[in-house]
């Protein structure tokens, strides 16, 4: 019988650009350890386990079954799952509907990524179509850089109000000390970094990262018992569309204006911006601190760098954004989107210390990857 | 254990594969080496036309069955100088940079195609700029999206 | 006992290279071919998921070029959401995804080609890359050993595999979708080329491109369609160990464990006598045997036997594979999937030539990920 699933285990790795003292199994391991420490469980508590990264940046296949020594599967039921950008957040999803379904009670939900082991780029160019796109293909700055420019030309936006974004993340991140990058930027700092891909600059987009993150949900009864203040799962939305990068309509997110509705619609959201009480954006770049937040109905179409120089979004703002320092302070790609539902969990769990946002009730976490596609997990303070 | 020294192995995957281009794509395909055409489809219930061809327009879940020829021409819908090192995976060498990778969408197609302009001064780009189709010669078409070398600017 | 019922299933032959199409063409197929089974229409299906795998694909997020083929963009999209292994986790997850209250209907897609890379690399990939891989150890190799190990513990012989080749290629003459069927002798079995001591070409199943779908859907919504719902009875997944040094291969406890997981939930209690067809993931003679082993059909070590002695033939008691099996046709990923259809056809009494005698109340299928079998999935389906 289906079941209310929440959140009652958080646990990520001290995120860094490269991890040679581990092995992509034990830096799985340490995320598990430190989700099964914040839980207060054993490896025995746990009745399934899902895992997932980009098989190509580390070149193994079923990291699954190689990385059962990690991640404590061993003689557990184990599934593996990955869509890309998007894995860290279908990975969050998958740990609910295994929860929710009555299935498992408890749950451990593992994402990870060595970037350091590959080319990235070299790596994120196979999510081409072989045929029609690869060969002229770079990576994932110029599609960026496409709906970056599109919207700048389309609203007036400026360099400095996407820097502004990058400078609160960067400002959050200094409280954050997983986080890669600790040190907070000026506008004129961001404005100075060298232009990778216009209007795309160093400081506005994300590094690449060795990271991993665990998370554990439980069905209603166990998170009862086995945690004071689980993140009670409200909702969850996906859209992931297109075949060929160059169906992508750059103009518009349609993936995540078509999430966004689904989910508020489900959980009667009417103003997101009064309703939230915190977000944690999968947010690449700078730019998507500002068009996606209208396309999440924080505000009108091309309004958003009024809400981003008044700190509507900075700490101790109407809805904060990124407390963590979101993914420009940390990309480990196969954990990123799974690290926005752990630091939004604990945001609602009251356990976020130095970057606890007062209050929680409702916390929103997104997913973006793929052929620009979204996904959505909100939590709240009680079950929905 | 010595913190100094960390092993760490270096291999180069040499990963072979063969792709099908399959029924739509070869049609596209085809065409360009053949006759130097570009062929896309149209989609019944929304008319809307694809390049490249395809088995299903996603949106209405029906087979864009009609073949369209497409021209050589089309407008510059977006672009990045690509200026930065990285690894080709199709030859495991690093791609000569820089270079310009483009969306372009050509006359008489609603989709872009992915494509390179053979222009790399950011300053000589804009969006909206009309494009033309280079091809390779007769006899250095093989029947893919690189026997049109790449695209130049035509104002 | 579970609330979910198959209601739609299609699967595309299996060839050994399908150059006329690509995943997105064989996707379209199964996917129209389930939803006119189902009787139902793209509009119908409000969640999604595929299967696929960046290795096999040559493609980091595999899952996009078929995106649109699914239908999970339809009228500006779906939720979908995508497993990377053997096609029966996908309906595992599918499967969850309706539990959860969430959805009502789900259609599973999973589509492979091995014609498309090189197995011996893509497999190579899934062993540790410090200490394994270097060795050239693949999916055969370790299959070989695992072969060996388990003929030493139990006095098991090459004859008893190969009387599970010789009954699955036979069995597989009256499937239309297999990609190799013949009738042959054990001796042309033992005849055959040494491939990797002691398996010889006859031992191994082919390298196969191939897709399949399967449509789920909650009781609410299944007792409603006109065709008769199979309905998932039991399902359970479990993984063991991965250094194969870690392992007795002569040994599956994860697909021990897993069974009697499905069993319990079920409601059986002696598999032999109640199951009425099993379709396994035999990827290599030996695993026939080995599996039924953990299954519970007989004692361990006697596995070699059941084929031998016709327990396990078309016409005997249990029927294994009637289809013929992945030693017939073995389009990786897909493979499971295919099992689960094989079976629920079964259960209708629509698997044609190859429909088993009597009726079926209980059909079992089986997929594996990993290498020697490391993880299981099974699924009991039922009237």
């Amino acid at each position: 019988m289906s079941q209310r699933v929440g959140i009652i285990g958080f646990g990520q790795t001290y995120h860094r650009s490269r991890r040679d003292d581990v092995t992509g199994i034990e830096l799985i391991n340490e995320a598990v350890r430190s989700a099964l420490e914040d839980a207060e469980l054993t490896i025995k508590d746990i009745d399934a386990v899902v895992i997932g990264n980009m098989d190509h940046f580390e070149a193994v296949n079923y990291v699954d079954t190689w990385s059962v020594d990690g991640s404590g599967a061993w003689m557990k039921p184990l599934i593996k799952l990955t869509t890309g950008g998007t894995t860290g957040s279908t990975l969050g999803i998958a740990g609910y509907h295994h929860a929710a379904s009555g299935l498992f009670d408890v749950v451990l939900v593992i994402g990870w990524e060595k970037n350091s082991e590959s080319d990235t780029t070299g790596a994120i160019i196979t999510c081409s179509d072989p045929i029609f796109d690869r060969f002229s293909f770079s990576g994932a700055l110029p599609g960026l850089a496409v709906e970056a420019s599109a919207y700048i030309k389309r609203y007036g936006i400026t360099e400095e109000d996407a820097a502004r974004v990058a400078v609160r993340d960067r400002t959050h991140g200094a409280n954050n000390p997983y986080a890669q990058l600790q040190t907070p930027v000026t506008v004129e700092e961001v404005m100075k970094s060298p232009m990778l891909s216009w209007p795309i600059k160093l400081l506005d987009i994300c590094p690449r990262s060795d990271g991993a993150a665990a998370v554990i949900f439980a069905g209603e009864r166990k998170a009862r018992q086995m945690c004071p203040q689980p993140a009670w799962v409200h909702s969850t939305a996906v859209r992931h569309s297109h075949a060929y990068f160059c169906d992508v309509n750059y103009e518009e997110l349609h993936t995540l204006e078509g999430a966004v509705r689904e989910l508020y619609d489900h959980v009667g959201i009417k103003e997101p911006l009064k309703e939230l009480d915190v977000v944690e954006l999968y947010q690449p770049y700078s730019f998507a601190g500002l068009k996606w937040i209208e396309a999440m109905g924080l505000c009108k179409p091309g309004e958003s760098p009024r809400l981003i120089w008044d700190g509507a979004t900075d700490m101790g703002g109407e809805l904060p954004f990124n407390p963590s320092g979101g993914v420009i302070c940390t990309n480990c790609i196969g954990a990123t989107g799974l690290l926005r539902i752990g630091e939004a969990a604990l945001q609602v769990m009251g356990r976020a210390a130095g970057r606890q946002v007062p209050d929680v009730n409702l916390a929103l976490a997104t997913g973006f990857g793929g052929a620009y596609w979204s996904d959505l997990m909100l939590l709240g303070r009680r079950p929905w | 254990m010595d913190k100094d020294e960390l092993i760490h192995l270096h291999v180069d995957v040499d990963l072979p594969y063969r792709w099908a281009a399959g029924r739509y794509g070869s049609i596209m395909l085809k065409a360009l080496r053949d006759e130097k055409k570009i062929l896309g489809n149209c989609c019944p219930q929304c008319n809307k036309v694809y390049v490249p061809p395809r088995v299903v327009c996603g949106p209405c879940f029906v087979a864009p069955d009609e073949v369209v020829e497409l021209s050589d021409t089309g407008t510059l819908a977006g672009y990045s100088v690509v200026n930065y090192p990285f690894i080709d995976p199709e030859t495991g060498q690093k791609r000569p940079v820089p270079y310009t990778y483009a969306y372009i969408q050509l006359d008489g197609c609603d989709s872009y195609l992915s494509h390179l302009i053979d222009e790399t001064d950011p300053a000589r780009l804009s969006p909206g700029m009309r494009v033309k189709a280079v091809f390779r010669s007769d006899a250095d078409r093989v029947g893919r999206l690189q026997d049109i070398l790449h695209f130049k600017i035509i104002e | 006992m579970t609330d979910i019922a198959i209601v739609g299933a299609a699967q595309t032959p299996y060839q050994r290279c399908r150059d006329d199409a690509n995943f997105a063409e064989m996707i379209y197929e199964v996917t129209c071919g389930a939803l006119a089974d189902a009787g139902l229409g793209i509009s119908d299906i409000d969640n999604f998921i595929t299967v696929s795998n960046d290795f096999w694909d040559g493609r980091t997020i595999s899952s996009m070029a078929v995106q649109d083929a699914c239908g999970s963009s339809f009228e500006g999209g779906r939720n979908v959401s995508t497993v990377e292994g053997d096609g029966t986790f996908g309906l595992l997850y599918g499967m969850m995804r309706i539990l959860s209250g969430a959805y009502q209907t789900t259609l599973v897609v999973v589509h492979c080609k091995g014609s498309e890379g090189n197995m011996r690399q893509i497999t190579n990939g899934m062993f540790d890359y410090i200490y394994t891989r270097p060795l050239g150890i693949e999916a055969i190799g370790a299959a070989a050993l695992q072969a060996r190990r388990y003929m030493d513990s139990y006095n098991i012989t090459e004859e008893d595999f190969a009387h599970v080749s010789v009954k699955n290629r036979g069995n597989a003459l009256r499937n239309p979708h297999a990609q190799l069927a013949a009738e042959m002798t054990v001796e042309e079995v033992m005849a055959s080329k040494p491939i990797a001591s002691p398996l010889k070409l006859h031992d191994l199943s082919p390298i196969s491109d191939g897709a399949a779908a399967v449509i789920l859907a909650h009781r609410n919504v299944a007792d409603k369609l006109g065709r008769k719902p199979v309905w998932v009875k039991g399902i359970a997944h479990c993984s063991e160990a991965h250094f194969l040094g870690d392992r007795d291969l002569a040994e599956a406890p994860a697909l021990r464990d897993a069974s009697r997981r499905a069993y319990q939930m079920a409601g059986i209690k002696k598999p032999f006598a109640e199951i009425d067809v099993v379709e396994l993931y035999d990827a290599f003679s030996y695993m026939e045997p080995l599996w039924l082993e953990e299954l519970g059909f007989c004692p361990r070590g006697k596995g070699g036997e059941l084929a031998r002695l016709g327990a396990t033939a078309f016409d005997g008691p249990v029927p294994v594979n009637p289809s013929g099996g992945v030693l017939s046709a073995h389009a990786v990923l897909v493979a499971g999937l295919a099992r689960v259809i094989e079976a629920a056809l079964q259960v209708r009494g629509e698997a044609g030539e190859r429909q088993v005698e009597g009726p079926v109340e209980f059909a079992l299928a089986h997929g594996i990920n990993g290498p020697c079998g490391q993880s299981h999935c099974v699924v009991i389906l039922g009237e």
